[in-house]
């Protein structure tokens, strides 16, 4: 079984957490053109890497920040969200 | 003894190619390059040559012939979507695997059997009687069926489930069918081999010279080419490729796993798919039985497998098959799947010239080998998308115009 860190409660199976996507900042939506809206919701940076992404630790319902090698399956670091990305 | 087999005695080299040709270099230049030899690279290949007398083709494979997800898949042909694009599209696929093995004088053990989706719940019901529908009024047998039905096709089943989740009917579709994949992989490649389309395993594509807006060459592990067409069929590496030349798609990669139970004597014919259950299931030709479930939950680029898998899916497969309990699990692997937010491929023309798509092919791309080879082909020699693949473009997305098939997909993912 796979462990992930909760910045709260601590290493938990990875069972335990769900996953909310890569962190991703929002155009305006008053000011963004369709286009740039249309490239806010469905475009994705699909490509391998080291990403900042969006988990929850359901149990507590504690949403933190996941670093994480999506090519190596790694989680290298896991902290609450602090502000504005 | 057949005579030409002297030949074999007498020659110092081996006299002929045993599938395909060798070629020791590449050329400084094609017509048209194919990224990914697997089954849609090659089928695509396969009939620029043979439909389109297109034969200055090369197609690039980083790894070897049919190693990603054509020979990862669980080998489920079927037409019984929910869109009347989808419906289209993969109904003239079935059509056109019916006499691939005629075609390609090679056996691909395409094995009818009919396909089940089986539905616990009110829900599931009301979501079959729609596709049923839709199926019909295309022409495709499709049906909404009973319980006794289903026990009659698969005896061993407990339509209980074990009491969790009772079995109310389900969908039925008569041409379902399976087929050996790898056979696809190397009947379509020795197709095009021997129409003169060369076939470099082991070279990786680095870069993508595009040059105004068009492409003009790709750089490999083994040196450039020069080409002004592309084709990019690599599924799970689509968004790596992607990033070369600065398209954006809403591609993201999860893994898909699946699993193969030791060779056990033939018991069940049809096969069979649960959503509620998260599983499908099929016996192949050797008796295994070949078994999937739904996506891994999260983003992964690698083909790992993990020890959660067989624990969840044999405990939804004793739910169904509660006989199976002492029959052992011998493999398990895993695919990269190119997802799409609407459960439906992205095909055809992209924002640079001469670069073509055939992605998003997620969990469902085996089936639909034969029709993305031909509509691509077409695609790529006319310049112009198929006419059966305009509702799969990417500007699809721009457009807010999706094309809705997750209620076919095979599992709920």
């Amino acid at each position: 079984m796979k462990i992930m860190t909760c910045p709260i409660n601590g290493p938990r199976a990875i069972t335990e957490f769900a996953y909310g996507g890569e962190i991703r900042p929002m155009p305006d939506p008053a000011a963004a053109s369709d286009d740039q809206w249309a490239d806010y919701v469905f475009n994705r940076n699909g490509a391998p890497g080291v990403k900042q992404e969006w988990w929850c630790h359901t149990p507590s319902n504690t949403w933190f920040v996941a670093e994480r090698d999506t090519e190596r399956d790694a989680i290298l670091r896991t902290y609450l969200y602090t502000g504005e990305a | 003894m057949p005579w030409r087999l002297l030949r074999f005695a007498l020659a110092q080299k081996h006299p002929e190619p045993r599938m395909f040709t060798r070629h020791d270099e590449l050329k400084s230049a094609y017509d048209v390059v194919i990224i990914g030899a697997g089954g849609h690279g090659l089928a695509a290949a396969y009939y620029l040559a043979r439909d389109h007398g297109i034969t200055n083709v090369c197609v690039l494979e980083k790894g070897y012939i049919g190693g990603g997800n054509t020979g990862r898949n669980t080998t489920i042909i079927r037409s019984n979507y929910l869109t009347p694009e989808g419906v289209k599209f993969y109904d003239e696929s079935v059509r056109l695997w019916q006499d691939l093995s005629q075609d390609f004088d090679l056996n691909l053990f395409y094995s009818n059997r009919g396909h089940f989706t089986l539905a616990h719940t009110d829900a599931a019901m009301r979501t079959s009687r729609w596709r049923a529908e839709v199926n019909k009024h295309y022409g495709i047998e499709s049906e909404v069926v009973g319980p006794d039905f289903v026990k009659k096709a698969a005896p061993m089943i407990d339509l209980s489930c074990g009491g969790h989740a009772p079995i109310m009917g389900g969908l039925y579709h008569a041409p379902g069918a399976v087929a050996r994949h790898d056979a696809v992989a190397w009947g379509y490649g020795r197709g095009a081999d021997m129409r003169g389309v060369e076939i470099h395993q082991r070279t990786e594509v680095t870069g993508i010279d595009v040059v105004g807006g068009k492409v003009t060459g790709v750089q490999t592990s083994r040196g450039r080419i020069a080409t002004n067409k592309v084709l990019c069929a690599v599924a799970g590496s689509t968004p790596r490729i992607l990033k070369m030349i600065d398209v954006r798609t809403p591609l993201y990669i999860h893994p898909l796993q699946a699993m193969v139970s030791e060779p056990v004597k033939p018991w069940l014919d049809p096969i069979l798919v649960s959503g509620s259950l998260h599983i499908y299931i099929s016996q192949s030709s050797r008796g295994e039985l070949v078994m999937g479930a739904s996506l891994d939950p999260y983003e992964v680029h690698s083909t790992r497998s993990t020890l959660d898998f067989p624990e969840g899916l044999s405990a939804h497969m004793l739910d169904m098959f509660p006989f199976l309990s002492n029959v052992k699990v011998m493999r398990q692997w895993a695919g990269m799947a190119d997802m799409t937010p609407d459960f439906a491929p992205i095909m055809g023309k992209t924002p640079v010239e001469g670069f073509y798509l055939d992605a998003g092919w997620g969990t469902w791309g085996f089936k639909a080998t034969p029709v993305c080879g031909k509509t691509m082909s077409w695609t790529v020699a006319n310049d112009r998308n198929h006419e059966l693949i305009t509702g799969f473009t990417l500007d699809r997305f721009r457009d807010y115009a999706l094309t809705g098939e997750k209620g076919a997909a095979s599992v709920g993912h």
